[in-house]
């Protein structure tokens, strides 16, 4: 019989539940929560990369009608625990990055506020800084591990002797450029001190997070923090982990006599308070006999990190797990910066560290005389390589047939810049896609009968647009095995059991089994007719059998590209995915988004670069006009696949998520597909038009 | 945002008497980078003259065939205007490649002209910018130039102008009605726009209280066309642009012979840059390949690039060929033809595999 739990609402393309709250402008976002009252909140930021603040004049600013009072280092509440630098916001006088806060401002206004932070006089002592990721950095180091408990090095058989001796070999450096997560709604928390309770309205990605993290810095214990984040605009990572502004606004909520306090992060200040995703230099090698198959492979990684606060992504990560190679070593590096403080953005680890070997393994194709699939078919593992544990469901290859026969793979022309229409130089290119499967434990669902046949069904979960509110609520409808209209479902506050971050593609699978095994605990305690009031809590059973397989989503990514002969634009008609994730819970919102990760694939292919200006220690291209993503008329024909998947080792709801998966190894598509339109390899993204200039 | 005042115009003269009048104000139109640079906090005009509802948005064709745009006529309804499009496709297309939808819908035909650089440092405050506070230096010329000048820049500022509009305009000869307080006057579009020399902080050499009433384009030209090359396919400042408006000698011959041309390239300059050494290469040559590159080397002989910007060289000459094609009727060299393609295996195209 099958692990997997039957499904009926579950599959079905529901639409989104709270799409007409959020066509109609009804939905509460953190800042349009009614608070009585408000204090604003604008921020003074440091305008140099590292030193102290010697001396804030705040007399003019003090001055103005409607400055309630101006914080800074010397009248800022302390916090309990300052050892997070990032969070330790006007503790000290140390400025750590250019565009730190080194004062906050609280007027009735929003405009006094913004209008006294820009008369408050902040003189500095400087100190030498860096804000440049070098190769030949001296300060280059190994981290102790890399996030998500990766090993920072990784080592098997011989990769030197092996690579020395190979038929076929690549040598070549990859780079992706720092990248800036903006998410459609700005980060902004609005914060109240009631004397007892902190209770913050937050843009988040999760609610209980954020209680733990406010709970240790304030020093309080977590009954007295409450968050609250019914709707949240995005993340991509960056609300993840609470960032300085939540902070910010819960000191000041201590000064205001219980006054709510609004602290709205703006578009450009978003690029200093809210991280950005590292740059990366991947220096790859493959050695391969002339039949393609790899006999060494080896990934060398640098990146940079703040002083202030070490982030240390998982980079190399696919690389150890996607191809079979008797001989393989990776090795990681930072460098520590005057920056600002990088973080997740979506795939951190997979989505980069998907670019170069991909693209490597393009460019070993065209030096085997391979197709691209036939290569990657030939390398395929029978297990991890890694850890010899057997993958529980490995459908890549069934990902690129069927990708190839849809997208007209067929089509292709091997030989590069041979196909040319009314002046655009057109090709095609493949890559492929993992990302892991995570269930984070640390979840409870609680369910209570109601009566006439409703169920409220809670957790602290978050829907950060993906479409958890409906996806959640299918869920339940088939766990409890009643119809999805009988589901009230709760989710967003800390009111609710605690929940794990909508993080790591793994909220549905971890909140979703959650709530399975409440369903089945609540049926246990008062069976099918239960009555009035009757409420079970459940967290979800154990699965060591997991632990000794490689649970990871596979995917193929297909894309056209035209580049102009004469001016270098470039362009994607056509991108395809096929994805092997599990089972898919809500079609059209899974469509979403993998079409939304796909498209943030061809950002980062063609546009998004974040440009750090060494001399200033910032990000010098800070807003949507200077920073690149994609318009509506860059995406053209996009289109998401998916194969049947039974997963029946990614516990009874056999989803392995699906948020990340879309945006990992779709840039090296279109990179190899810009290969195959112009004979031009470019190595370094963003793919600019000037780099195809002839 | 600092306070300010707020006055709407009667009419075009008492504006441009209260502005001449007062040294903080500004005129207001379709507000779309003035409001953006005042909550930047590069802007803080004291008064501001809204003249957004003064009835100059009309597009008047003259009996003579010149064509009076008024200054509020907005982008989008000047994009969509029958005469225009039909008759200065150059300028039609050249409002089209600018900005968005939504803002095109604001923007005004004198706003646009009057729209400041982009340049990340002018419009950042923290950091050192001879345009906005003179004598602090150039953070561009040394930092991020990717949208900056290589032709007539000096070492105080290397901004470029962003209009698409105002590029179509000086190919297509237009000039601008200007009121200032002593009366009216009339200049070409060429020469609105300054090069930034020891003054970058002067864009144009309208002095503080002038408007411009209106736009004058001479009878249509030809052939017209705008091409603009950027990073993405909609919503960026031009990379490079290049407006042409051109007549043949006989638009059926086998190889025609350009009579008369004019050029202006966008995204290389302070201003809207005429292209005349371009225009005496081809003016009387026959419409060719080689003439046409042979005219873009002329213009470029004295390009200055910056680090971050040498791109440009390669993408203005290929642009303006491509341009000069397309208005010809002239055929381009096959771009996937033997001989000029460069496919790179691992080792060099030899061992690059895929003849096997």
């Amino acid at each position: 019989m099958s692990k997997l739990m039957p499904a009926s609402a579950i599959g079905t393309p529901f639409e989104r539940l709270d799409g007409e709250l959020k066509v109609r402008g009804t939905a509460p976002y953190a800042y349009e929560q009614p608070v009585e009252n408000p204090v604003h909140l604008y921020p003074v930021l440091s305008t140099i990369a590292r030193g102290r603040v010697e001396r804030v004049e705040t007399a003019e600013a003090e001055a103005l009608d409607g400055v309630l009072t101006i914080l800074t280092a010397e009248t800022t509440p302390r916090l309990a625990d300052s050892s997070d630098r990032e969070l330790a916001v006007l503790q000290d006088t140390s400025v750590g990055y250019r565009g730190q806060i080194v004062a906050a401002v609280l007027a009735e206004t929003p405009e006094t506020a913004r209008e006294a932070a820009a008369a408050v006089q902040v003189t500095y002592t400087e100190e030498p800084f860096t804000a440049q990721l070098h190769g030949d950095d001296p300060a280059l180091y190994a981290p102790e591990e890399l996030n998500a408990g990766t090993p920072t090095d990784s080592s098997q058989g011989d990769f030197d002797g092996a690579f020395d001796t190979a038929a076929l070999r690549i040598d070549a450096t990859y780079s992706t450029p720092p990248e800036h997560n903006n998410p459609l709604e700005p980060h902004v928390t609005v914060a109240q001190w009631d004397g007892t309770v902190m209770t913050l309205w937050d843009s988040t990605q999760g609610v209980h997070a954020v209680r733990g993290t406010l709970a240790q810095v304030l020093g309080l214990e977590e009954e007295q923090v409450r968050v609250i984040a019914p709707h949240v605009g995005g993340g991509f990572g960056s609300k993840g982990m609470p960032h300085v502004q939540v902070v910010m606004a819960a000191l000041a909520a201590q000064v205001t006599d219980g006054r709510p306090v609004k602290f709205p992060v703006s578009r450009q200040q978003m690029y200093t308070l809210t991280s950005h995703r590292t740059p990366t230099i991947q220096h790859v090698r493959l050695g391969a006999a002339d039949d393609g198959r790899l006999t060494a492979m080896s990934l060398d990684i640098l990146e940079h990190t703040s002083r202030i606060k070490e982030f240390a992504e998982q980079t190399p990560a696919p690389f150890r797990m996607m191809y079979a190679s008797p001989n393989r070593r990776t090795t990681t590096r930072l460098t520590p910066l005057d920056i600002p403080v990088p973080s997740w953005m979506r795939a951190p680890g997979e989505c980069p560290g998907m670019f170069g070997p991909e693209v490597a393994m393009d460019e070993l194709a065209a030096a085997a005389g391979l197709d691209p699939i036939e290569l990657r078919r030939r390398n395929e593992p029978e297990v991890d390589p890694e850890t010899g544990n057997p993958f529980s469901s490995r459908h890549l290859l069934e990902c690129f047939d069927l990708g190839a026969e849809r997208f007209g793979w067929e089509n292709r022309v091997a030989r590069p810049r041979s196909v040319q229409e009314d002046g655009w130089l057109v090709g095609m290119g493949t890559a492929s896609a993992v990302y892991p499967f995570m269930r984070q434990p640390a979840n409870t669902a609680r369910i209570r009968y109601e009566q006439d046949g409703v169920y409220s069904v809670q957790i602290g979960a978050s829907d950060i647009g993906t479409g958890s509110w409906t996806a959640l609520t299918q869920i339940a409808a088939d766990a409890l095995r009643v119809p999805v209209d009988r589901i009230r479902l709760g989710i967003g506050d800390t009111r609710f059991p605690t929940a794990s971050v909508a993080g790591g593609s793994s909220g549905t699978a971890s909140w979703g089994g959650t709530i399975i095994a409440a369903a089945r605990a609540f049926r246990e305690d008062h069976g099918e007719h239960p009555s009035p009031g009757a409420q079970t809590e459940a967290q979800p059973p154990e699965d060591p059998e997991a632990a000794d397989l490689a649970l990871y989503s596979f995917g193929a990514h297909f894309a056209e590209v035209r580049i102009h002969a004469d001016t270098g634009e470039i362009r994607v008609p056509r991108m395809l995915g096929v994805f092997s994730a599990g089972r898919i819970i809500n079609p059209r919102t899974a469509r979403s988004q993998f079409l939304g990760a796909m498209t943030m694939g061809l950002g980062m292919a063609l546009h998004e670069q974040g440009v750090l200006d060494p001399r200033f220690g910032i990000f010098v291209n800070s807003d949507l006009a200077e920073y690149h993503i994609p318009t509506n008329a860059d995406v053209l024909d996009m289109e998401a696949l998916w194969i049947e998947d039974r997963d029946e080792h990614a516990g009874p709801l056999g989803a392995r998520g699906i948020g990340e998966i879309g945006i990992v190894g779709s840039p090296a598509a279109i990179a190899n597909a810009a290969y195959n339109a112009s004979g031009t390899r470019i190595r370094d993204l963003p793919l600019t038009p000037d780099k195809f200039l002839t | 945002m600092i306070p300010f005042d707020y006055h709407r115009a009667e009419d075009a003269a008492s504006a441009v008497a209260l502005v001449s009048g007062t040294p903080g104000a500004a005129f207001l139109a379709g507000g779309t980078n003035l409001v953006d640079r005042m909550k930047l906090g590069v802007a803080q005009p004291t008064l501001l003259v809204d003249i957004s509802r003064l009835p100059l948005d009309t597009v008047d064709v003259q009996e003579d065939g010149r064509v009076r745009i008024g200054t509020n006529v907005r982008n989008a309804d000047l994009a969509a205007n029958t005469v225009i499009r039909s008759r200065y496709p150059a300028l039609s297309q050249a409002l089209l490649a600018g900005a968005s939808g939504q803002l095109r819908n604001l923007a005004t035909t004198g706003g646009n002209l009057l729209q400041r650089t982009r340049c990340v440092y002018f419009q950042n405050p923290t950091t050192p910018c001879n345009k906005r506070e003179p004598g602090t230096g150039c953070s561009a010329v040394e930092g991020y130039t990717r949208y900056h000048a290589i032709l007539g820049a000096s070492e105080d500022c290397v901004a470029t102008h962003p209009s698409d509009m105002a590029v179509a305009l000086a190919a297509l000869d237009a000039a601008v009605v200007v009121m200032g307080p002593a009366g009216e006057r009339v200049l070409p579009v060429s020469d609105l726009h300054r090069l930034p020399g020891n003054e970058p902080q002067k864009d144009t050499v309208l002095d503080h209280g002038e408007l411009i009433t209106a736009v004058e384009l001479p009878p249509a030209p030809a052939r017209s066309a705008y091409r603009k090359v950027r990073d993405r396919a909609a919503y960026a400042f031009a990379l490079v642009s290049v407006a042409a408006a051109l007549e043949l000698d006989d638009d059926d011959a086998a190889v025609p012979v350009i009579r008369d041309v004019r050029i202006a390239l966008g995204g290389v300059a302070h201003k809207p840059w005429r292209a005349l050494q371009a225009e005496a290469v081809l003016r009387g040559a026959a419409a060719t390949e080689d003439n046409f590159r042979s005219a873009a080397d002329a213009e470029l002989r004295h390009a200055e690039t910056l680090n971050g910007n040498g791109f440009k060289v390669p993408m203005v000459r290929n642009t303006l060929a491509a341009v000069l094609r397309d208005l010809t009727g002239t055929a381009g060299p096959d771009a996937s033809a033997p001989g000029t393609d460069h496919p790179e295996g691992p080792s060099g195209p030899d061992d690059a595999g895929w003849e096997k």
